[in-house]
């Protein structure tokens, strides 16, 4: 009888021990979350989805090179993307050329040269709130420093000098703050080891800092070219073209210009559904150039961050 | 009684000791070339309150202030009401708040407290690739898929492009940065106060809502504020999807204007961006008013991500 009572104990507490409580609340929470992410997921999946097919039909229909070759025509079985492929590439190649070793200069001062004085405390300060305005400002910036104000005999005005000018200003912060993350990344020891054996700060920074760190500040620019790359809002500033116009070749930086973003923006309000077919196109090239720019990006970070 | 002195090396002077002459004029070169691109950005800065500035003085100078309480923005007819934008800019910010910080917050939470390191190397880049689309592109897909197919079915009868719609495309470009501010706040929550929460017998769930949570608040209200922020100053999506009517809103379900919206309205029409005119200094007006805005949400969210850095 014993035995039959402390095996009931034992099954008993081992019941209370081992069995799963059911933790409803738990459950519905979790359950919750999962739905808050499958959200997420589901609007990407039918974002892809919606600006997909038209789009796949006028490549299948009049051909990929036809599309992106030809310039803007009222017709928009005619209508391609040459300009405004061109003025986006171009204009991205613009923001690498004026952002890159600006945010990295001002990155390095940051990190290296800066002591804790006013003038540091300020660029710190100013940099941040940078990141934070709203594109459609530095559009207003751009318009009346390159577009109608002191550097406008030198931009031209409406061109896409102007607009690279404008949209480095608009990720330099982004540039920055990235790039001084990754020389932050660098290990003191290694500065230590330059000084060590009597090199200048700036031979420091050179030969041991900037190689180390550029994995991370390469990474930073590319992300920040592909937001340069999708940005509309200030182009309304920078007077990009909507209808057709002459000129918009590669190399072209003081002429007439137009760009993907803005393209997509006008053809999308036009009703006819064979310009709702070319909007989608428009969206797919502007994709695969943002996601493409994007997937390099986040490749190298990866590889730069096993690295480490 | 003097002092020995330690022997000098043959050969070597004082004035070997003070380096180089032409390394040392290389190296305040570089300072001066460095210091000079961290100051560009302060000479940004000041520009853009200068521009601001000086163009809304010069719009505000040329119509009469009453003419701000007029029900109707439409600077082409010399209508000024500016609170018509600013109510589509409540609206759209109210909706995609609603939509990105809950969201945001839940994916954030699943993400940093359940979700196996695998599926986060999966989730992660997605939500990134989300973040990375341009906003012209949700502005089309508000359009063309929300429109019709969520909204219009939910409330009939509600014009085909509302203050709704662009709210929660607004709401889905905001959702990574609610995201990924969350969960850096979450993740920096130190995991001995978990470890104490289990040690006490606390569920998973109690853990998360009763002790994570409430240890990373002050970068969750930072997350939120930045959203807000970030939510106020898109322009491609209610450009779109808002519908451009220059009249009061009273609802979500109408169409109405943001003030990003309405600066880009005054831009468009013409190819020819015509400087000078009053009409086209009013964007330097509403600029001035998002500016100010952004900044100062821009501000407090600062406040309070340094909170958390000092806690931990």
């Amino acid at each position: 009888m014993a035995l039959v009572d402390s095996d009931l104990t034992r099954d008993l507490v081992r019941a209370r021990i081992q069995g799963r409580q059911s933790d409803a609340a738990g459950a519905a929470f979790k359950g919750i979350l999962v739905a808050c992410l499958v959200t997420v997921l589901a609007a990407l999946v039918a974002l892809l989805i919606s600006v997909a097919p038209a789009g796949l039909d006028v490549f299948s229909t009049r051909g990929l090179s036809d599309f992106l070759l030809r310039p803007f025509s009222v017709r928009p079985d005619k209508a391609g993307v040459y300009q405004g492929t061109v003025g986006t590439v171009t204009s991205a190649v613009l923001v690498a050329v004026i952002a890159f070793p600006m945010g990295v200069a001002a990155a390095v001062y940051l990190e290296e040269y800066a002591s804790d004085n006013w003038f540091t405390r300020l660029v710190n300060l100013v940099i941040r709130n940078l990141a934070g305005v709203p594109a459609i400002v530095y559009g207003l910036l751009g318009f009346a420093l390159f577009v109608n104000g002191p550097f406008s005999s030198l931009t031209g005005g409406t061109t896409l000098l102007s607009t690279g000018l404008t949209l480095a200003i608009l990720v330099l912060p982004i540039v920055v703050i990235t790039s001084a993350e990754a020389i932050r990344a660098v290990p003191a020891s290694l500065r230590e080891g330059g000084y060590g054996v009597g090199a200048t700060r700036w031979e420091v920074t050179r030969t041991l800092v900037l190689p180390n760190a550029m994995g991370g500040m390469l990474t930073g620019t590319i992300l920040a070219l592909a937001r340069a790359l999708g940005e509309a809002a200030p182009l309304f500033f920078m007077g990009a073209k909507t209808s057709i116009f002459s000129g918009g070749d590669w190399f072209d930086l003081r002429g007439d210009f137009t760009a993907l973003p803005m393209i997509i923006s006008d053809w999308s309000t036009r009703p006819a559904t064979k310009w709702n077919g070319n909007t989608q196109a428009a969206i797919l090239v502007t994709l695969v150039l943002v996601l493409g720019i994007n997937t390099v990006g986040i490749v190298l970070r990866n590889h730069f961050d096993k690295k480490r | 009684m003097t002092v020995p002195q330690p022997p000098t090396p043959p050969g070597l002077r004082v004035e070997d000791l003070a380096g180089n002459a032409a390394r040392n004029r290389t190296e305040m070169v570089v300072r001066y070339a460095l210091t000079g691109a961290a100051g560009m950005s302060v000479l940004i800065s000041t520009a853009i309150i200068v521009v601001l500035l000086r163009d809304a003085v010069g719009f505000i100078t040329t119509i009469r202030l009453g003419d701000l309480g007029d029900s109707i923005w439409n600077p082409r007819l010399g209508r000024f009401g500016v609170m018509s934008p600013i109510l589509g800019t409540l609206w759209v910010t109210l909706v995609a708040v609603l939509v990105a910080g809950p969201i945001g917050l839940g994916a954030a939470v699943y993400l940093s407290e359940y979700a196996s390191p695998r599926l986060r190397r999966i989730v992660k880049p997605v939500v990134e690739v989300l973040a990375s689309i341009p906003s012209v592109v949700v502005g089309y897909f508000a359009i063309r898929f929300l429109a019709p197919e969520v909204v219009q079915r939910l409330f009939s009868g509600a014009p085909a492009k509302n203050l709704l719609v662009a709210g929660i495309a607004v709401g889905l470009l905001t959702i990574p940065l609610m995201t990924s501010v969350a969960e850096d706040a979450l993740r920096a929550v130190p995991s001995s106060l978990r470890e104490a929460s289990y040690g006490l017998g606390a569920k998973k769930v109690t853990t998360v809502v009763r002790v994570v949570i409430p240890a990373a608040v002050s970068g969750l209200v930072a997350g939120l504020i930045l959203s807000i922020s970030r939510a106020i100053g898109e322009t491609m999506v209610v450009f779109l999807a808002a519908g451009g009517v220059p009249t009061r809103p009273t609802s979500p379900l109408d169409g109405g204007t943001t003030i990003t919206a309405a600066m880009a309205a005054v831009a468009t029409g013409t190819d020819n961006v015509a400087g000078a005119s009053n009409t086209f200094q009013s964007a330097f007006f509403l600029g001035l008013i998002l500016f100010a805005l952004t900044l100062s949400l821009n501000l407090v969210a600062d406040r309070f991500v340094r909170r958390v850095r000092q806690k931990y």
